[in-house]
């Protein structure tokens, strides 16, 4: 069968084990030379890919404990947020960290460290983390916490299931009041007054921009912004009275089949993109939840638009010293390539909490995702963006990634520290994936 | 609802879907430690009630024990369990052979047997049998299993029948291909083979809409429609 990451490159041919137990996967983890787990492969390139063996945790799903009173959850590390936010948002919690898709395993939250658009107020999934429990290469199980096997809890936050199979999390959910969101829309005409936006809104909770990256010249890095908040009880709509926690998701569109990859060409990303700058109009609106976090998965395998050959996101954070220029550096050449980008997705970061991840992406700055299905054209500029995104002192986001060299690592400040702890306790390197090689992890 | 064999994914997926519609369970397993945080999972999820019970199907002195020392009769029992075997071994081994039989066929249709004769004088209540599109051909790759599958499915017709003037419905499924714990390994064609969930899906509106017999998937009918009819000189040379 063939396995891919979302971006649908690259490919390999692999069978998925499916373990329900502890037991099963130490079982695994004895026989196979070489293993990587996987949760639901919302990752875009090769991090949960490996052709010997790899472990669909989707069947280790179960919850283990909630706590009504406080928010504690412990659950399998196969739990999907789409899960979670079904059965928990209409009782009133939330998770604290959410990415843009809620088709996505707690484990991968966790081995990604993933971020939202709270991350400048919440940091990353991993802060709201008490403890997991970890299988390691050898199969021995490990608590990890920021009080017990510190430097492995460390290491696993955000590393890409390089330090063994995560079982259980422990996380605070957080309260929400209704299901709905306050939602601001902001437009910015350049991508100075965006970035202005960012640092003058930095009270909000959430945060995002979308930017047109095919305008060029004195329109560079026009965008709406979004800026959000949980819709208090208090602000219920008449529509609404009484009834904080009434959304009823719509059923999801289905892509079945690969659109040929000239729908999404320079001139069609080009018209999308001006006609969503015109439309968005400036003004609050009261939106649901799922809406507000998951536009896109109102559209099931939106993934097939570009075609067979797939896709790539490209993502990056630079330092926010660097990141003005770093940023005009960078959207100048994408313009100037022609390479549209249907989805180009701005953030500003927080500064990083003391329990980041050793390889977590997040770090105080602008990150931006852009997107280009994959061809000899766009890895050639992928690597002009890679030097800008050197240069500047940046990083990329390996969740994203399917073709950067190891040399890309060099943004990562703690990358020595992670390599002589998977030295340490896999020096074999048991656990691994195409990413892992690739990068020499 | 009384799940007869809830470890499998299959009774998983049904418990899964008959306690997020607001319905208490009972799960059975012959390892109830295993069974237990599948239990404590759907009690978080749903705020259902959940109760795990040990009991093992080949013991069959032990049935009518488990039906009449629950709290009260359930609405609904679905038999899961079942074995597939290793047909290679089946067929040299008449001990390996007996286990499937008895597993598929004897003990489950005994089981339902004294259900049904509960559900009749209470004068409700719905047997679901989890049967098999096996049971509708012996093929020559696991006729073992196949052929006590279609006792256990001539068994719920019959039944069926017998209560055809009651309150008391029977209901067998023939799930396909079903990626299960049961399949793992084995390359199944992916159109044909469901995924547990749509097994629980396809039991919940099997008991909504009063139903006889249901394919999962609904591309089985027609395939299974042409196998049946295949004259027997054709079928036996076939590789299927
Ligand atoms: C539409 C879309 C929007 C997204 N938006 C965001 C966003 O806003 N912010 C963000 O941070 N990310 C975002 N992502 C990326 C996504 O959140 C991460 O890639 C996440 O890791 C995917 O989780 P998954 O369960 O699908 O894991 P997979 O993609 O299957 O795996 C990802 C990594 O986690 C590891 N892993 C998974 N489970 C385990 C386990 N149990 N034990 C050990 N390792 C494990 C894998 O080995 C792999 O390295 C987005 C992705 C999509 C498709
Ligand atoms: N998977 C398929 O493709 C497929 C297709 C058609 C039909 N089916 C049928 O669907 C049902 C579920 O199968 P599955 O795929 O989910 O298989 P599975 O995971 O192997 O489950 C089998 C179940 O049967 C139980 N069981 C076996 N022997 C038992 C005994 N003596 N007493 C009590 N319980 C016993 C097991 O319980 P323990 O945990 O106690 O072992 C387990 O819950 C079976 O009847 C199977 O024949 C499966």
């Amino acid at each position: 069968m063939k396995l891919s990451g979302w971006g649908r490159y690259p490919c390999v041919e692999v069978v998925p084990e499916q373990p329900r137990t502890d037991t099963e996967i130490c079982a695994h983890l004895a026989c196979a030379t070489s293993l990587i787990a996987r949760g639901n492969g919302r990752s875009y390139g090769d991090a949960a890919l490996n052709e010997t063996c790899v472990l669909d945790m989707r069947r280790m799903s179960r919850l283990v404990a909630f706590d009504e009173g406080s928010g504690f959850m412990v659950c399998e590390a196969g739990v999907l947020l789409s899960d979670l936010v079904a059965l928990f948002v209409p009782r009133g919690w939330f998770v604290p960290v959410t990415p843009g898709t809620r088709f996505v395993t707690i484990g991968g939250m966790v081995a990604a460290d993933v971020h939202g658009k709270n991350h400048h107020v919440a940091g990353s999934f991993g802060d709201h983390v008490y403890w997991l429990d970890l299988m390691l290469a050898d199969g021995g199980v490990m608590r990890c916490s920021s009080e017990e096997n510190v430097g492995l809890f460390n290491a696993t936050l955000g590393g890409m299931g390089l330090t063994g199979v995560i079982l259980r999390v422990a996380f605070a959910m957080q309260r929400i009041e209704t299901d709905l969101m306050a939602q601001r829309l902001l437009k910015a005409a350049t991508l100075d007054e965006a970035m202005d936006l960012f640092e003058s809104n930095d009270a909000s909770t959430y945060s995002v921009a979308w930017i047109d990256c095919l305008a060029s010249g004195g329109r560079l890095g026009r965008s709406l912004v979004t800026l959000g908040e949980h819709l208090p009880r208090s602000a219920l709509p008449p529509t609404r009275e009484g009834r904080p926690f009434a959304d009823v998701p719509r059923q999801r569109l289905a892509l079945p089949v690969s659109s040929p990859a000239w729908v999404m060409n320079q001139r069609s990303v080009a018209a999308f993109n001006a006609l969503y700058y015109a439309r968005g109009r400036p003004g609050e609106r009261i939106v649901s939840l799922v809406s507000y976090f998951y536009p896109l998965d109102a559209i099931g395998g939106w993934n097939r638009l570009y075609g067979r050959n797939g896709f790539v996101q490209y993502q990056f954070v630079l330092p926010k010293s660097a990141s003005r220029e770093g940023l005009r550096a960078i959207l100048d050449r994408v313009a100037a390539a022609g390479a549209g980008s249907f989805l180009a997705v701005l953030k500003l970061f927080g500064t990083v909490r003391s329990r980041a991840g050793s390889l977590s992406f997040p770090r105080e700055g602008y990150t931006l995702a852009l997107d280009f299905p994959v061809s000899a054209g766009t890895f050639k500029l992928l690597e002009q963006l890679d030097a800008i995104v050197a240069a500047f002192g940046g990083r990329l986001y390996l969740a994203k990634d399917a073709r950067s060299g190891a040399a890309m690592l060099a943004g990562y400040d703690q990358l020595d520290a992670f390599r002589a702890l998977r030295e340490r306790l896999d020096p074999v390197r048991h656990l691994s994936s195409l990413l892992s090689r690739r990068l020499g992890l | 609802m009384l799940v007869v064999g809830g470890t499998s994914d299959m009774g998983r997926a049904i418990a899964h879907r008959h306690a997020a519609a607001g319905g208490a369970l009972i799960l059975t397993a012959r390892d109830t430690a295993r069974m237990e945080p599948d239990a404590q999972d759907i009690r978080l999820r749903y705020r259902t009630e959940v109760t795990v019970v040990g009991f093992d199907l080949l013991a069959l002195e032990t049935h009518a024990g488990l039906l009449d020392g629950l709290p009260a009769l359930p609405d609904i029992v679905v038999c899961v369990a079942g074995l597939l075997g290793d047909h290679t071994v089946s067929r040299g081994d008449p001990i390996a052979a007996k286990l499937v039989m008895e597993t598929n066929y004897v003990a489950p249709a005994l089981l339902l047997g004294l259900v049904a004769n509960r559900f009749e004088a209470r004068g409700r209540g719905v047997i679901v049998g989890i049967s098999s599109v096996a049971g509708e051909r012996g093929r020559a790759s696991n006729y073992v299993y196949g052929s006590a599958k279609a006792g256990f499915t001539a068994f719920l017709s019959g039944l069926r029948a017998r209560l055809s003037r009651t309150s008391v419905r029977v209901v067998t499924i023939k799930p396909g291909f079903v990626a299960t714990r049961m399949t793992a390994g084995l390359k199944l064609p992916p159109v044909l083979t469901a995924q547990p969930e749509e097994v629980g899906a396809a039991v919940a509106a099997a008991i909504r809409r009063h139903k006889d017999v249901v394919y999962v998937r609904s591309i089985w009918q027609p395939i299974m429609t042409i196998i049946r009819h295949m004259p027997e000189t054709m079928f036996k040379r076939i590789k299927y």
